[in-house]
């Protein structure tokens, strides 16, 4: 077990940096540093593309893009914090996707027909289900065999691919049940404007509450209290954040013909003029957003989460203060493959197809986003929204790319460079804050 | 097996009633080597034994066993005169046993209460962590042990070596032990910080608990303990009161493993 490292100086109470400053209302000055790329990359494109970057059109396609990456972060930073890694979510996805392919077009039709309503339903249940025991069974060879994380998963990556082939023969599978198909996205997977903005609108109520109830409960118990200007900026921020996500969405307008018969459908008459209608947003994005709440209130809410982390900072303490280390470890890599479910639902949806090349190379994607959201590879450092962010900043630097005309090759230069760049700012940042 | 009240029958009469802990002839073995062979040890509540040896002679394994890191190859533990199966450290916990290791055994990146109350956290009526209630506990605790202490937000690695301590302290003595393991307890602090855990160690004494102290430096335990037992190669070489024994008496017991006529023979004394 590696012994605790050497405390690091204090810092001197008279000497108060602004990073004090932001430490005392609780606010992760890295998460800033976040924020900060991501406008720089923002912005940069937008130049550089000449207005084509941000437009409602391509955020909203850059969200939707980064949904199944997002997903699967979420799960990778539990990995990573435990002190492993998964290389084989990827490899995952191919197998889960293709098996949800064949059940769905294949083996329900037999049973119920085509385009039965509980379809999508039952195929996404069996994404999960499926991605959860894989999961589990690698979890499994790395706690209970000792076998390491990146030779189980390493091998993983081979298997499951080989796997995904086997399902079919090669063969892919499409197309895909129109109930199941909004899951990817696309005109069928936006919810619309109304729907989008009462569920901005509640998103808002919800950040209010929480920051209400977390206040007055640190109030009853007499401890130190943020600043009521930060407690509201930062609720401000957040509500901010909501709506212009909910405003953006609801410009990008639904193709005209679409609307048209979206109109006729609900017996209106299309007006000589046309009409603008929006997508509203899309629903694997509101998939990933409640894959990140729930993974969010896992790691800092529950007993589990407190676990996974107190394993990353010391495995031997965990162990000698009674929490069942290898069950949280195993666990963690089932939750990992549920995830990976999900991920791969997502990506068939809107693919409209299962193929068995789906998710290759998504493994080094989603460990760069975790790792690029302020995950310590050397485990017990990680946030869930750090990670999601870390997905946006990957997602968007390949869509910018894409949009001002780089060459394949190029972009996978520049999003590795990025990657060593980032991680060294962190370790950077890290020594400087202790 | 007694009715009377085991405090006041340790303090008057120390070596009667029911003690606490039994420890009798206990072994290991890790890969062949005995790591501890045949050892008996006991302690009675609000009493202190010293547990004596070189490095590498067997008292932290001993204790490791005691407190459910290891199990033994063979032998028994009773707990208040009653015989307890401890293969895990929920187990020694369940029996009150609290262990403060040599290393702390802090989990570094989270902050105090978390490590306080690791494996046994506070939920709310939801199932979720009371964090409120655990840093309200965290700081009546703390308050008792380091007064000055205000950090309880911040992961335990930006600590000093005394705060650490603290915070490994207060989540031994937090549950209400029994029975209290302390594996070198003052070797990573200076002369204040060593004096105020002596200070802690009369303290918990006076409540009737008993404890465990191990050191492979006799002054640090001489003038805090009942008894001591010294251990060589695995083996218990004696026990004696230090009321009845010399520092030099004891140090040739850990030395040359040569037990003073004053002093409980064990497996492992010199034979004369």
């Amino acid at each position: 077990m590696t012994e605790a490292a050497p405390a690091p100086a204090s810092p001197t109470t008279e000497h108060r940096s602004l990073a004090d400053h932001l430490r005392e209302i609780e606010f992760d000055p890295r998460m800033i540093g976040m924020v900060a790329a991501l406008a720089v990359i923002w912005l940069g494109f937008d130049r550089l593309s000449d207005g084509a970057f941000l437009t409602p059109r391509n955020l909203w396609n850059l969200l939707v893009q980064t949904a199944s990456i997002a997903v699967m972060a979420c799960g990778m930073v539990l990995v990573i914090v435990t002190r492993n890694i998964d290389l084989s979510v990827g490899s995952m996805l191919g197998f889960v996707g293709m098996v949800v392919g064949l059940v769905q077009v294949r083996l329900l039709p037999e049973i119920w027909g085509f385009e039965h309503p509980l379809t999508w339903v039952v195929s996404l249940l069996v994404a999960i289900c499926l991605g959860g025991v894989v999961g589990l069974l690698q979890g499994a060879l790395i706690a209970y065999l000792a076998i390491p994380s990146f030779i189980v998963t390493l091998g993983g990556l081979l298997v499951w691919r080989g796997a995904a082939w086997w399902v079919t023969q090669g063969q892919t599978i499409a197309p895909m049940d129109s109930r199941f198909r909004p899951l990817g996205g696309g005109v069928e997977g936006a919810i619309g404007t109304t729907a989008s903005w009462a569920i901005g609108i509640a998103a808002c109520l919800a950040i209010c509450a929480a920051a209400a109830m977390i206040r007055r409960r640190r109030k009853r118990f007499g401890f130190t209290l943020r600043p009521l200007w930060a407690e509201i900026l930062i609720a401000a921020i957040a509500c901010g954040a909501v709506i212009a996500t909910v405003t953006m969405a609801n410009s990008y307008a639904l193709p005209a013909g679409i609307a048209r018969r979206l109109v006729e459908a609900k017996g209106g008459i299309w007006p000589e003029g046309g009409l603008t209608i929006g997508h509203g947003l899309a629903v694997p994005v509101l998939v990933a957003l409640a894959v990140g709440i729930a993974m969010t209130f896992l790691a800092n809410r529950l007993r589990f989460g407190r676990y996974v982390f107190a394993i990353g900072g010391n495995p031997e303490a965990a162990q000698l203060s009674g929490v069942n280390t290898r069950k949280v470890l195993m666990l963690v890599f089932g939750l990992m493959g549920a995830l990976v479910g999900v991920s791969a639902c997502i990506s068939t949806a809107r693919l409209n197809a299962a193929t068995n090349a789906a998710g290759t190379l998504d493994e080094l994607y989603v460990i760069a986003a975790a790792v690029i959201g302020g995950t310590s590879l050397a485990g017990g450092v990680g946030t869930i929204v750090g990670a999601m962010l870390g997905a946006l900043v990957m997602q968007s630097l390949q869509s910018g790319m894409v949009l001002i005309g780089v060459d394949a090759p190029l972009q996978n230069i520049v999003v590795g460079i990025v990657l060593v760049i980032a991680v060294w700012l962190d370790g950077l940042y890290r020594k400087r804050l202790g | 097996m007694s009715t009377a009240e085991p405090e006041n029958l340790a303090e008057t009469h120390p070596g009667q009633g029911t003690p606490l802990i039994e420890m009798h002839e206990i072994s290991i073995a890790f890969g062949g080597i005995k790591a501890v062979d045949g050892a008996s040890v006991d302690l009675m509540p609000g009493e202190v034994v010293g547990l004596l040896g070189h490095n590498g002679a067997g008292k932290s394994t001993l204790i490791k066993i005691l407190s459910g890191a290891y199990k033994a190859d063979a032998g028994t533990i009773r707990v208040n005169g009653e015989e307890a199966a401890i293969t895990s450290p929920r187990d020694a916990k369940r029996h009150g046993i609290e262990t403060i290791y040599q290393t702390l055994a802090l989990a570094d990146n989270v902050d105090a209460a978390a490590n306080i109350f690791l494996g046994r956290e506070l939920l709310t009526g939801w199932g979720t962590l009371d964090d409120a209630t655990m840093e309200a506990e965290t700081r009546k605790v703390m308050g008792r042990l380091n007064p000055h202490f205000r950090r309880f937000k911040e992961p335990v690695k930006a600590l000093s070596g005394g705060q650490r301590q603290s915070v490994a302290i207060a989540r031994a003595i937090y549950f209400n032990a029994r029975v209290l393991i302390m594996d070198e307890p003052t070797a990573a602090l200076g002369p204040a910080e060593t004096k105020q855990v002596a200070e802690l160690i009369l303290q918990l004494k006076k409540q009737g608990i008993g404890i465990f102290l191990i050191s492979h430096d006799l002054h640090d335990v001489f003038d805090l303990a009942d008894r001591v037992t010294v251990m060589k190669n695995g083996k218990v070489v004696g026990t004696a009161r230090t009321a009845d024994v010399t520092q030099d008496e004891v140090l040739g017991m850990i030395i040359s493993g040569k037990c003073p006529p004053v002093a409980v023979a064990g497996p492992g004394a010199l034979r004369s």
